[in-house]
């Protein structure tokens, strides 16, 4: 077998395919950030809440309607989305003169109640999700062995990252949402009713954090806390791409994901922290971050 | 970046520059240092001590938060830490508890200049967002580290003998130790609050641009503010660790940063007294809901909500706006 720099291809492209599944959480999660930042001029602290929502909501349909893992990536965004209006429309939308710091205040609230009223409810055990028996098995590539659901979440994940980008930077829409971040007065000036595109806006977010989320339940065990760290990596890789750019999120995200899954095959006890070291770096060259705009 | 502090606040909050304590303030410390001379003979000394130190917790990230405008949400690294050090050097070094209260604190003091100087290059929510990121490094380190004790924490730290003459096995004889302990920080941060430095930080607060362009050099007020709330916290920490003989994970987790932030709002952010009230009441709470489990987690976050929609000011902020007077 051959092996490079001592370490087995079997264990370096498995690690890297973690590192890439990771990164695609990351991704998708920055991105949902991004957006709702752009926007909203808040921090959505309770996006890592609202991924594990997506993930429960997934198993709940499941064991209790029947509903195959096909519908749930459909229906779990939706409905996560949904709560996600709600909340906006009830809480967010009155802070929104106000600091942004109370924002993250009250997304902090929020993730807190969400996470609270979960593990009530289910316990802190983790509650199993088989894989759907389509992406079930796997593929041998020669130098490794390929999980079908594994290559299925980086090729959604990418394909879900892509259409974004796809939407705002591309078409009408898009331009509409560019041009509010830019300046909402003006853009309501022309008639376009900015409150509601604020609204459906966080509901998007949202629903991009509930699709990974119900992306990772068959991987990871669903938990109620599998989203409070999870945010907290994503915060950090936010810092570090800076979150002026769609493109750039995305990038950062896959990019950090990789650099993880790395660090565990060649150092594996710096891997927890490598992406905060990461952070720490580029703070000191780049404080804006490598996409950020302005200092 | 502008500051946390509601508009209507910064009228309430008129404070005297000499260094003189106004009346008021001088009677609300002298009936705190009365209540809590008192409180250990009706309720137990080692609630009384908890609630102590978190108190001196929440008034170190006020000192931040309330003056600085400064929002850390990573203020359990230097709680935590502090609390893995001083129970180390006391378990381990054998070390008196003043020594190891000590050697925490400093530990404290180094940690929030590293992690100062590289916070302070971004503002506002940025910032939370990267002492979050650091307090979670220093969770994972703490998790890994050969002397953190994993899991399981530092248990068992030896209370020992307070300058190797006076026993504190006592929760009694601790408790006075304890309480000079606070008042001595809280008296320090007051000092900080009404000194000239004090006010240089709230006019960077309520406008950085304008101090920048008066000649002060923002960030080196920014950097010292941040290591002296790093400081206090380490304090609370070390002295915590002594009192309950355990330093775990607990104490650098997220959740304890949230906590502090929470016990800051309720109470009232850049207000004297207000963290006082805060850290009071959530203890309290914690104390009697402990059974209930995750509902505890789901009353905090309750009370986010509620403080951040409803009133910003917090309890003390309100008082203060009722009898029209800073407290």
């Amino acid at each position: 077998m051959i092996e490079l720099l001592g370490i087995p291809p079997q264990a370096l492209f498995g690690q890297l395919l973690l590192g890439l599944i990771n990164g695609a959480f990351y991704a998708i999660l920055s991105l949902g950030l991004a957006i709702i930042f752009g926007l909203l001029n808040i921090i959505n602290f309770a996006h890592g809440a609202q991924y594990m929502l997506g993930a429960l909501a997934s198993w709940v349909l499941l064991n209790y309607f029947g509903v195959n893992y096909w519908w749930a990536l459909l229906l779990a965004p939706i409905g996560v989305g949904i709560l996600g209006v709600i909340l906006e429309r009830l809480l967010i939308s009155r802070l929104y003169h106000l600091d942004h710091l109370y924002g993250l205040l009250l997304t902090f609230g929020l993730a807190l109640i969400i996470q609270g009223l979960a593990r009530n409810q289910y316990g802190i055990s983790g509650l199993p999700y088989t894989i759907p028996s389509q992406l079930a098995g796997g593929q041998n590539l020669g130098f490794m062995f390929l999980p079908n659901y594994r290559g299925w979440v980086v090729v959604a994940s990418l394909a879900v990252c892509l259409t974004t980008w796809f939407v705002i930077e591309k078409t009408r829409l898009g331009a509409y949402l560019r041009a509010a971040t830019e300046n909402p007065t003006l853009v309501g000036a022309f008639g376009i009713n900015v409150p509601r595109m604020i609204t459906l806006t966080y509901g998007f977010g949202v629903a991009l954090a509930a699709f990974a989320g119900v992306l990772a339940a068959p991987i990871y065990s669903v938990n109620p806390n599998m989203g409070a760290d999870l945010i907290i990596v994503v915060f950090a890789v936010v810092v570090i791409g800076g979150m002026g750019s769609i493109l750039g999120s995305i990038v950062t995200g896959f990019g950090l994901g990789i650099i993880e899954g790395l660090m565990r095959v060649f150092y594996p006890e710096a891997s927890s922290v490598v992406i905060f070291v990461i952070m720490a770096i580029v703070l000191l060259v780049k404080p804006a971050g490598l996409f950020g705009r302005t200092a | 970046m502008t500051a946390i502090t509601d508009t209507n606040e910064s009228t309430i909050v008129v404070e005297q520059a000499s260094g003189s304590m106004p009346r008021h303030h001088l009677v609300i410390f002298a009936l705190l240092l009365l209540l809590s001379l008192a409180a250990p003979f009706f309720l137990y000394p080692v609630f009384l001590m908890k609630v102590m130190c978190f108190a001196l917790f929440a008034c170190a990230l006020n000192l931040l938060l309330g003056f600085g405008g400064l929002l850390s949400f990573g203020h359990a690294a230097f709680f935590g830490s502090a609390a893995y050090v001083s129970a180390h050097a006391a378990r381990v070094w054998g070390l008196t508890p003043e020594v190891a209260i000590i050697l925490g604190t400093l530990s404290a003091a180094v940690l929030g200049a590293v992690i100062g100087l590289l916070a302070i290059r971004r503002q506002g929510i940025y910032f939370a967002m990267v002492t979050l990121a650091f307090a979670q490094m220093v969770y994972f380190a703490a998790l890994q580290a050969p002397f953190t004790g994993g899991e399981d924490g530092i248990q068992n730290v030896p209370r020992g003998d307070l300058f190797g003459a006076i026993s504190m096995r006592s929760d009694f004889s601790l408790y006075f130790v304890v309480l000079v302990i606070t008042f001595g920080g809280l008296l320090a941060i007051y000092r900080i609050i009404h000194s000239p430095f004090g006010q240089v930080l709230k006019a960077i607060r309520e406008n950085e641009p304008r101090a920048i362009s008066l000649g002060y050099r923002v960030n080196s007020y920014k950097l010292t503010v941040f290591v002296l709330s790093a400081t206090f916290a380490g304090l609370a920490g070390a002295t915590k660790a002594i009192v309950f003989q355990l330093a775990s994970l607990t104490d650098v987790y997220w959740t304890m940063s949230g906590e502090v932030v929470l016990m800051v709002l309720l109470g009232g952010m850049g207000t004297v007294f207000g963290p006082l009230v805060g850290a009071a009441v959530i203890v309290t709470m914690q104390n009697y809901l402990a059974s209930f489990g995750a509902w505890v987690t789901i009353i905090q976050g309750c009370i986010f909500v509620i403080s951040v929609m409803l009133f910003r000011e917090g309890i003390v902020g309100v008082i203060a706006k009722w009898i029209r007077k800073p407290l």
